[in-house]
């Protein structure tokens, strides 16, 4: 029932244009070129002209390859065969394994139905106390990682997916440098984490359009997995890479930008992919954790900007650590109210006391005089940062709470922390 | 449906070209059917015997020469008894039945009736045969809640109307017919509990537009005392991402004095609605006494729902907040937020190819949403009494700059700016709304003369605050560094207020007058201070007493013995009121 045609009416970038009939917005199309055979995707219809955006992109198309239309829209295999495999963006195999084609699921489906939701009310643990401890992460959370080049995102990434307490990794690259793929396929295999993950990479060299379809793929999976009750967690590397793909699609089809070339429905296609995050009453969970560079550390550029309009809250990298003033997880106060007594108290305190000895280094770097108090607040700040704030910690919530206590004890007086008396005397180290 | 049929002739995202046979008017409904799949979508622009629609729905597998039916009407709200408490998408369709019919997700074509068909309802006729009627009048009641509902002469009749026939007290459905009416000519009407009105069309039965005087309490002492919101008024919360707008918006639609809350979630954040959804059945309103929901209705497109009905999803509010209003309800329509709906109209336009504005939004961007808080209003019904709609909609602006075109053009058409700022948000200030840059144009519950004296204190403190950035504490006089910190007080006991306490985030404008008194007393009093650090001492002290004050209930025990502390300081300080503040004090008795 597959159409075929052979003239390419244009090539403009990477899309093309065919003159055909009873096409159906979205659907894919296998396009034959001397290269070998990509995909591509119809995303515009004009009467008998059909625009399609090329995997393999446009380089080397010519007018008269073979375009076979296949009758239906992108899709992905499901299974529990996916785990431990690694794909591309057009699910292709990656690896060494066979392709997958049964079970095949559309990606990009519609939204959940918000009374199908529940209030996200449980921690997901990271074992990373600058998360646990500090910004907890929830159960069904969308949150960004915002991040600069050069910051180790993809090493915190790796660490989350070897360390959090979910029953099923998808991981999506997007624009990711070889090297860094290498990276975390070694890891994760090093680590353990690899039989209970599914990848969906798409590096710097491949294809622009295929990193368009990262995020589908991965939370397509991730949804599946959650519909037979696991809690999936997302991590998703890098966000920019992908608003960057649509914005050069955007614009070679001649497309109004609205702010700095991005296209009109930059918040729309970013909300489509983080509200795939949710907790089903009656099912699992998908929780999205996404990478998102900020182009000149610019948290107003529009794709940070657009992002933290969706998500709930942030975690900002920074000097190779999460700072604790930018990050904010919103929904925390869902869920650290039950952890252990002391955590709120600890957490707050714990800041407090931080953002006195960020100010007391200011002094110091002024060449003020330091008091004895200023000298206790240097010591702390030093054991805060070397103890909790290093990405390479790894303790429990409790482990890592003991562990504030112990820092406290060492740097104050009980009756400096301002920490209620009933406290106080439960947890401080004897 | 009309006879008027079409086929798709092209496709761009969710934009579709249609050629049709017949009449077609402008915003009319029409179907695009996908392998048997009816997909709702609205005409936007007609050129010829093309119209172009947008789909509310995912367009994706939609083919040339796939038929187009026309429905012949606009998209239109039901309206009738079983509103409230009701949770929607942006059509109007209960998510609750959505969800019963399609399983988890939204599934697209699968639509439902806005009212439930099948429930009855307790009716009472209250006209009389013979009696003359207009549309927007009405013939009897149902109870709802805990509200009185009327039965309306459908608002779309033109003229005069003769009611023949009305039925007996008793259960009827909201389809039922409960009253024949007929017009001049003597053709008869049948009337039953519910009707359609079309969305995007205002609701104009009333007698008179009144001013906004009446102030709604918001019991958000930052708010009702220096930035008042008036009933049937318009205000805007601009602010960028986790400054509060919507924790705000939260507060707001639990303690506004007004009798239904209308919200509207346009293209936010689903776990938000679910927050509103799991918190307002257990809460109780302090007016009926009833559950929070009883008084509620959400409309809710959420971001990742599709972006035409997100459009549609405003109108679809402001129509059923115009509908109570028509029964002499005070309604309060909250939007958040206003610019993922201007973005939904920019998407549009990009689509349709029209000559860009400013960033890209169309140009009729500003008569659009004039046109929308213009819905807001005070008004005098047929029957005397009074209602009003008032409309507060936040606005996320990019980057968090006033400057962009949604913030300018809704700051030129409302009557309150509570403008949030980065840099009180950050401090943990809640509300983060920045004194120095909102205003108002209402009527604030305290003493104008005092809201006044409060704003310039505010003002002055700030000048002092960034003269000593420059010139540190060193530099500044012992003078302007006590007004720095009366400033400070002010701000952290009166403009702050927690949002998580009970009896903090309550606070009604009686209480609002006698602390604002308390407040002038203390703050428009000189005290013998003899250098700064005494005076951060004393003023760190003041600031602690009004801050347990402001936890205690209202005139209880606890209440006075905090007040007599605050006295006590007072007298410490050996306090004299300024001339200034004795003329305030003077003129609020």
């Amino acid at each position: 029932m597959s159409k075929v045609y052979n003239k390419i009416e244009s090539v403009t970038g990477n899309v093309i244009t065919v003159k055909a009939e009873g096409i159906r917005y979205n659907e894919l199309a296998q396009i034959n070129t001397r290269f070998g055979k990509s995909l591509a995707q119809v995303n515009k219809i004009d009467g008998d002209v059909v625009s399609l955006q090329v995997f393999a992109g446009g380089k080397g198309v010519s007018t008269g390859d073979e375009v076979r239309f296949l009758g239906h829209e992108m899709r992905v295999s499901f299974s529990d065969d996916l785990i431990g495999r690694i794909f591309n963006g057009s699910g292709e195999p990656r690896d060494k394994g066979p392709a997958l084609s049964e079970n095949m699921q559309p990606i990009g489906g519609p939204s959940v139905n918000p009374t199908k939701r529940i209030l996200a009310n449980r921690m997901m643990r990271t074992n990373i106390p600058m998360i646990d401890m500090f910004n907890t992460l929830v159960v069904s959370q969308k949150l960004p990682i915002f991040s600069i080049s050069g910051e180790p995102y993809n090493q915190l990434l790796a660490r989350i997916a070897l360390q959090a307490e979910a029953d099923v990794i998808v991981l999506g690259g997007m624009g990711l440098k070889y090297d860094d793929f290498l990276y975390f396929k070694e890891e994760l295999s090093n680590g353990g984490a690899l039989s209970k993950t599914v990848m969906f990479i798409h590096t710097a060299s491949d294809p622009t359009v295929e990193c368009m379809m990262i995020p589908d793929m991965a939370l397509a999976v991730a949804e599946q997995f959650a519909l037979q009750n696991k809690d999936v967690l997302v991590l998703l590397t890098d966000m920019t890479n992908f608003a960057d793909a649509m914005k050069e699609i955007a614009i070679t089809q001649e497309q109004v930008p609205s702010n700095r070339g991005y296209p009109g429905d930059l918040y729309s296609q970013l909300a489509a992919r983080y509200e795939k995050a949710v907790d089903f009453n009656d099912s699992g969970s998908v929780t999205v954790l996404a990478v998102t560079t900020m182009p000149g550390d610019d948290v107003t550029h529009p794709v940070p900007d657009n992002t933290g309009y969706i998500t709930e809250g942030q975690y900002y990298l920074k000097g190779g650590r999460i700072e604790p003033f930018g990050s904010l997880s919103r929904l925390k106060q869902n869920v650290n109210g039950k952890t252990r007594k002391d955590h709120r108290a600890l957490m707050d305190s714990m800041i407090r006391m931080y953002s006195s000895y960020k100010e007391t280094l200011e002094k110091k770097n002024m060449d003020f005089s330091m008091s004895r108090w200023d000298e206790k607040l240097l010591k702390y700040g030093k054991l805060f940062e070397d103890k909790l704030m290093d990405l390479s910690v790894n303790l429990t919530l409790e482990q890592a709470l003991d562990l504030g206590w112990k820092i406290l004890a060492e740097c104050f007086e009980k009756d400096e922390t301002g920490i209620k008396s009933d406290l106080t005397d439960e947890f401080w180290p004897k | 449906m009309t006879d008027t049929k079409g086929k798709v002739l092209s496709v761009n995202g969710n934009l579709v070209s249609v050629r049709f046979d017949g009449n077609v008017s402008m915003n009319e409904l029409c179907y695009v059917i996908v392998d048997g799949t009816r997909l709702k979508s609205e005409v936007i622009r007609i050129r010829g015997d093309i119209a172009q629609i947008q789909v509310y729905e995912m367009t994706g597998g939609i083919k040339c020469g796939d038929e187009v039916e026309f429905d012949g009407d606009m998209l239109s709200a039901q309206l009738g008894p079983g509103l409230l408490g009701q949770i929607y998408d942006g059509l109007q369709n209960p998510l609750p039945a959505l969800a019963e019919q399609a399983g988890w997700f939204l599934q697209r074509g699968v639509y439902a009736e806005g009212l439930d068909s099948e429930k009855k309802w307790e009716f009472t006729p209250t006209a009389k045969v013979g009696d003359t009627l207009r549309a927007g009048e009405y013939i009897g009641t149902v109870p709802e809640g805990p509200f009185t509902h009327k039965i309306f002469v459908p608002f779309y009749l033109l003229g005069n109307y003769k009611l023949k026939s009305i039925a007996e007290k008793g259960e009827y459905t909201v389809n039922e017919t409960v009253a024949v009416i007929t017009d001049e000519r003597g053709r008869e009407i049948n009337i039953s509990m519910s009707f359609k009105w079309p969305v995007k069309r205002a609701v104009d039965c009333y007698s008179e537009r009144l001013a906004p005087v009446e102030t709604m309490e918001t019991k958000v002492r930052l708010i009702d005392s220096l930035f008042p919101v008036a009933k049937g008024g318009t205000y805007c919360i601009p602010g960028p991402f986790g400054a509060g707008k919507t924790v705000l918006q939260h507060t707001t639609s639990k303690y506004a004095d007004v009798d239904i809350v209308i919200i509207a979630a346009c293209g936010e954040r689903a776990g938000e609605v679910v927050e509103t959804l799991t918190e307002f059945p257990e809460l109780t309103d302090p007016k009926t006494g009833r559950s929070l929901m009883e008084r509620t209705i959400i409309i809710c497109n959420t971001s990742s729902m599709p972006v035409a009905s997100r459009e549609a999803s405003v109108y679809t509010s402001v129509t059923l907040a115009e509908y109570y209003r028509q029964m002499g309800l005070n309604v309060l329509l909250l939007a958040d937020s206003t610019s993922r709906w201007a973005q939904a109209l920019r998407e549009m336009s990009g689509r349709l190819e029209e000559i860009p504005g400013e960033e890209a939004f169309p140009a009729y961007l500003e008569s659009y949403i004039a046109a929308f808080y213009e819905r807001a209003g005070y008004v005098r019904l047929p029957d005397g009494t009074t209602g009003s709609v008032t409309i507060g909609g936040t606005v996320s602006p990019a980057g968090g700059n006033f400057e962009e075109p949604v913030t300018q053009a809704t700051l030129k058409v409302v009557g309150a700016f509570h403008g949030l700022s980065r840099e009180r948000s950050d401090a943990r200030k809640y509300p983060a709304i920045d004194p120095l840059i909102s205003w108002s144009k209402y009527k604030c519950v305290i003493d104008p003369a005092k809201s006044s004296f409060f704003k310039s204190m505010i003002f002055h403190g700030s000048e002092i605050d960034s003269m000593m950035k420059v010139v540190g504490e060193e530099g500044t006089s012992l003078e302007d560094y006590i007004v720095y910190l009366k400033s400070e007080v002010l701000d952290s006991v009166y403009l702050q207020q927690n949002s998580f306490d009970l009896v903090e985030s309550n606070c009604g404008t009686v209480r609002q007058r006698y602390v604002t008194d308390k407040l002038v007393y203390v703050l428009g009093s000189d005290y013998s201070l003899d250098n700064k650090d005494d005076a951060r001492d004393f003023f760190n002290r003041v600031r602690q007493r009004f801050i347990d004050w402001n936890y205690t209930e209202f005139e209880s025990d606890a209440f006075k013995n905090a007040e007599c502390e605050i006295d006590a300081l007072y007298n410490e300080g050996k306090g004299k009121t300024t001339r200034e503040a004795e003329l305030l004090l003077k003129g609020g008795e």
